[in-house]
């Protein structure tokens, strides 16, 4: 025990004072800083209209005349000077000259708006809303439609619209979930691969470099191979730490730097606030680290099994293909249809359950499934490092062997 | 010290030991010979309890070879190897402390080791750092830091400059002398005659000699000797008590002649039939060179 504990810190430490770890520690929240902060520079953008916005109205056609209405910070006034003179007075940028011709319904891109600055899409769409109301309600008017009517109708209409930005609300949070949910996917699947290929390179680096033979005098393979992968593991812990550490660091200053609460960005936290996090968390780490542990000790054994890590392809296709599999599914139909027969089957399967449990984990997933696949993550590792633990003590021996499936299959069955 | 008992070892197809038995005396020096393939690597891998035999069994020091006795032996393979990132320093105390050194034990036996060889400024170094010799002398420091009882050297003195090479064999004679056990492996005849006490000669998974290195040679004694002598050179017949293998002449009125005694006749026989005639310069005994037996012994299985 006292030697796995020396070789957990041997892989631990010589990965960890590693520059490009150090490198890697500060670069993924740097890019999360950079993205929070293109977020915060467009939501400021598109924000704009913080100053009072004034239209003028040039209204050839005479429709909307008078029928413009003031909303907060959009004021409307109708003008009685020509085109080419209210475009003069409108040299400041909080004034905006909107132009109908007489003709507009035949036209329909004829309607023009002019300013200084770009308007903001927020006015725009103010504009045409208005003036769509306006010109329906004009329509109707001439068809001798029954108003009133009309507005039982229009106020059902409405009524749905309530209904559906309400339930959008709450779209947004189960979006949130989602996101977060695929980030974690993406995440495990990625660090599964990145974290693996770190245990198979360094067993093939004992190999090639014949040290595993000293090694193996002093300790058993098995305990090697542990000791690797449980410190390659908490390397990968740390990262993770450290990232999480961060981030909340880097948005909190970043907070800081743009100091007044911006909307969009603190909405975009209250969003991230109303997610579990310390139920997702704990998920994430449970399936990252069952996970890794059943890929990292067949990585291991793929490891030891070749001479050089460009001997690892034929072995590492069949390892990767059930992960990339439920990665391409995850990312693209599993979100949508989280209780689906094919989702829960995954989500059951310890070699795809850590991807496709991650993505389901938002929508609430009954208990006893998360129990199922949990206690069957545990004997799916428990059992790839058995399998793996007999390839790799006769793998990590061999040299200038060529190893095939067949070969590795009768390595398992050799005695000690 | 080390009592290896009908050991059998059977990989897929192929036998690499069978029912090989021997034992090594405690503070000897044992070498193992043998050809390639023959299955030296394979015994050295089961002592060293790498692998595990099929049957048979290994005892050290009187118990049955187990986990514990791992501290107690040290082990050079063949094929030499240290972590080619990893400062010399701190991989040397690593590999010591899964030997069951303490780290501060460690370092300081490295420290008289470093200061011994002349390796005092390699702390820091990496092994990708050093040329194939100054690895090789890394490692056998490695070999011998916790300081076993049992040292096991495979092929020690391969990719040694002769300079190095003599150093460390003054080091495992040194390390002999303190009571060390030595085995090693290796195919060079002569350092075996100049080393070992004992040898076992294993070929085709097949013990097939084994004894102190010095009764082993008296065994394959056949009554030759070889004779240098001035003077008319002698015509021999069938009346001199020895019978001429070989002839030649180096210079002028000096000659050499390989012979073979026969029947009841000794080599003062020879003497007293040749002084007379000529002026001996020199009557030697000839006895095979470990070489020559290993050679024999080894053509004489198809």
């Amino acid at each position: 025990m006292q030697k796995v504990l020396l070789i957990i810190q041997r892989e631990y430490l010589t990965r960890v004072r590693k520059k490009s770890f150090i490198i890697m520690i500060f670069v993924v929240p740097g890019l999360i800083l950079a993205m929070g902060g293109v977020i915060t520079l467009v939501s400021k953008n598109s924000d704009q209209i913080n100053t009072e916005q004034t239209v003028k109205v040039v209204d050839e056609s005479g429709i909307f005349k008078g029928k413009f209405h003031d909303v907060p910070k959009i004021k409307f006034q109708t003008s009685t000077q020509s085109l080419k003179e209210t475009k003069a007075s409108t040299s400041a940028d909080s004034l905006l000259t909107l132009y109908i011709p007489a003709n507009y319904s035949a036209k329909p891109n004829s309607v023009q708006i002019f300013s200084k600055k770009k308007p903001p899409f927020k006015l725009t769409g103010e504009i045409e809303k208005q003036m769509n109301d306006i010109a329906v309600n004009t329509s109707l008017m001439e068809h001798h439609i029954d108003t009133a009517y009309m507005r039982t109708l229009k106020s059902n209409i409405s009524l749905n619209a309530v209904e559906i930005t309400d339930s959008g609300d709450k779209d947004a949070n189960v979006g949130a979930n989602v996101a977060v949910g695929i980030a974690c996917a993406i995440l495990i699947y990625m660090s599964l691969f990145i974290y693996g290929a770190q245990v198979m390179r360094g067993v093939i680096e004992e190999k090639t470099n014949r040290i595993i033979e000293v090694i193996i005098s002093s300790v058993k393979p098995f305990q090697l191979m542990l000791g690797k992968i449980i410190g390659v593991g908490l390397v990968g812990l740390t990262q993770f730490a450290a990232w999480i550490i961060l981030s909340v660091v880097s948005t909190k200053v970043l907070g800081q730097a743009f100091h007044a609460p911006q909307g969009s960005m603190m909405s975009f936290l209250a969003v991230l606030q109303t997610i579990p996090f310390g139920y997702i968390l704990g998920c994430f780490i449970f399936y990252f680290l069952s996970g890794y542990l059943l890929y990292s000790a067949l990585f291991a054994a793929v490891g030891s099994a070749v001479d050089s890590e460009t001997e690892t392809q034929q072995f590492m296709f069949p390892i990767t293909l059930p992960l990339l599999f439920t990665y391409i599914l995850s990312v693209s139909i599993l979100f949508q249809a989280p209780d689906s027969p094919l989702a829960v089957w995954l989500s059951m399967i310890p070699f795809t359950a850590p991807v496709a449990m991650m993505v389901r984990i938002p929508f609430h997933v009954p208990g006893w499934q998360l129990a199922i696949s949990m206690s069957l993550m545990v004997v799916g590792f428990l059992g790839t490092t058995y399998v793996a633990a007999r390839i790799y003590r006769v793998g990590v021996l061999m040299y200038g062997k060529k190893a095939s499936f067949k070969e590795i299959i009768k390595w398992f069955f050799y005695k000690e | 010290m080390l009592s290896i008992r009908n050991i059998v070892k059977q990989y897929a197809g192929h036998t690499a030991l069978s029912d090989v038995s021997l034992e090594v005396e405690s503070g000897k020096i044992f070498g193992l010979l043998g050809p390639n393939g023959a299955g030296k690597t394979s015994l050295i891998r089961i002592i060293n309890q790498i692998t595990a035999p099929d049957s048979g069994e290994v005892i050290f020091n009187g118990e049955r070879l187990n986990q514990s006795h791992i501290e107690q032996i040290g082990y050079l393979p063949e094929e030499r190897g240290l972590y080619k990132k990893m400062e010399i320093g701190e991989q040397m105390i690593y590999l010591a402390r899964l030997k069951g050194l303490s780290r501060d034990e460690a370092r300081r036996r490295l420290k008289f080791w470093f200061e011994k060889l002349g390796m005092e400024t390699w702390w820091k170094m990496k092994i990708e750092e050093l040329s194939k010799g100054m690895q090789q002398k890394a490692q056998f420091v490695a070999t011998v830091l916790h300081e076993p009882k049992l040292i096991i050297l495979d092929e020690p003195f391969s990719g040694f400059d002769p300079v190095n090479a003599e150093i460390i064999k003054e080091e495992i004679l040194e390390l002999n002398r303190q009571g060390a056990t030595i085995l090693f492996s290796t195919h060079r005849m002569e350092t075996v005659e100049e080393l070992c006490d004992s040898i076992a000669l294993i070929h085709k998974s097949h013990k097939i000699l084994d004894g102190k290195v010095k009764n082993i040679r008296n065994s394959y004694r056949n009554e030759t000797y070889l004779i240098e002598y001035s003077g008319p050179r002698v015509d021999f017949d069938e009346s001199q008590p020895f019978t001429v293998d070989s002839e030649k002449s180096e210079e002028e009125g000096t000659y050499i002649v390989r012979i073979k005694l026969k029947e009841g006749f000794n080599s003062n026989n020879v003497l007293q039939y040749l002084i007379p005639r000529v002026r001996v310069n020199m009557l030697q005994e000839v006895i095979p060179s470990m070489n020559e037996i290993f050679i024999e012994k080894v053509n004489l299985i198809p």
